[in-house]
């Protein structure tokens, strides 16, 4: 059945993503820690759709839909704030700083 | 034999994620993330989720991180500086996720047995074996109709309108980039 393992395997990745967020200042590596985090729940949607039937592998669709509307309009934010500042580290992100 | 297997996919999901936020470079970065997804899809296949695992080499491994690599050429961020935060932020990174990671290790005490016997302690209840009839049913609509009929059912019949909105957002997400992505915003 491999229910538990695949659980503990999402929460590990989970887990990194959420240490790539915290760790990194490169707006498009945090992007792709997102995109981890995401991978991570899908992996437990699919997990537990063994059990509780296929409603947890439409889910899945659902949010690799939204995970590709994300990168794009993302993405487009990130080639946007390099025209401006030259840089997308996030260090260099401060104009709503007070 | 599926538990050796989910191991060693495992254990490559785990390293390739570890390499992926500790790399400098972001083109890296992104291949040890392919890596990752690849896994998961191996995973997915052993969890009997077939159509899924091929959507996830489509779409994520294919679709979006050529995306994402498309962005880190356009912005020639191939030899990028280090970018990994000071010691002190890192130190409260590391006590975030040690705490979040305990949480969610937590889910893997979830076992069906354990769940059937809490439910069993209901009063309206009577049968643990009626407790994942969901399950069964979607194991003999894949033996009956394949995969993908299996999953195409639900999806245009109970989930119809959240497929429908799903194009919007699609089409919104398209003129959001495109506009976005515009010179002269």
């Amino acid at each position: 059945m491999l229910l538990g393992p695949a659980l503990a395997l999402s929460a590990i990745l989970f887990s990194l993503g959420v240490a790539g967020v915290l760790l990194r200042r490169n707006a498009i590596v945090l992007f792709m820690c997102i995109e981890l985090m995401l991978n991570a729940v899908n992996l437990s949607f699919v997990a537990l759709a063994q059990l509780h039937g296929a409603s947890g592998h439409i889910m899945v669709f659902f949010v690799m839909t939204v995970a590709a509307a994300e990168a794009a309009v993302g993405l487009a934010i990130i080639i946007g704030i390099f025209r401006h500042k030259q840089s997308v580290d996030l260090g260099n992100i401060n104009l709503l700083r007070g | 034999m599926t538990e050796v297997v989910f191991y060693i996919f495992a254990t490559i999901a785990v390293l390739s994620a570890a390499l992926c936020i500790l790399q400098r470079s972001p083109m890296v970065s992104a291949l040890w993330l392919i890596s990752t997804m690849f896994c998961l899809a191996a995973i997915y296949v052993l969890l009997n989720a077939q159509f899924i695992a091929a959507i996830q080499v489509l779409v994520y491994a294919g679709a979006i991180m050529v995306l994402f690599l498309f962005v880190i050429m356009l912005l020639n961020l191939s030899h990028a500086e280090p970018d990994m935060r000071g010691p002190s932020s890192m130190a409260a990174a590391l006590v975030i996720v040690g705490l979040l990671s305990v949480e969610l290790l937590a889910l893997t005490r979830y076992t069906p047995r354990r769940l059937a016997g809490e439910l069993s302690q209901w009063p309206t209840f009577t049968d643990p074996a009626t407790a994942f009839v969901a399950g069964q049913v979607t194991q003999q609509e894949t033996a009956a109709r394949g995969v993908v009929g299996a999953l195409a059912g639900p999806l245009f019949q109970v989930y119809l309108i959240p497929f429908e909105i799903t194009s919007v957002l699609l089409l919104a997400a398209i003129v959001g980039a495109v506009v976005l992505a515009k010179r002269n915003v």
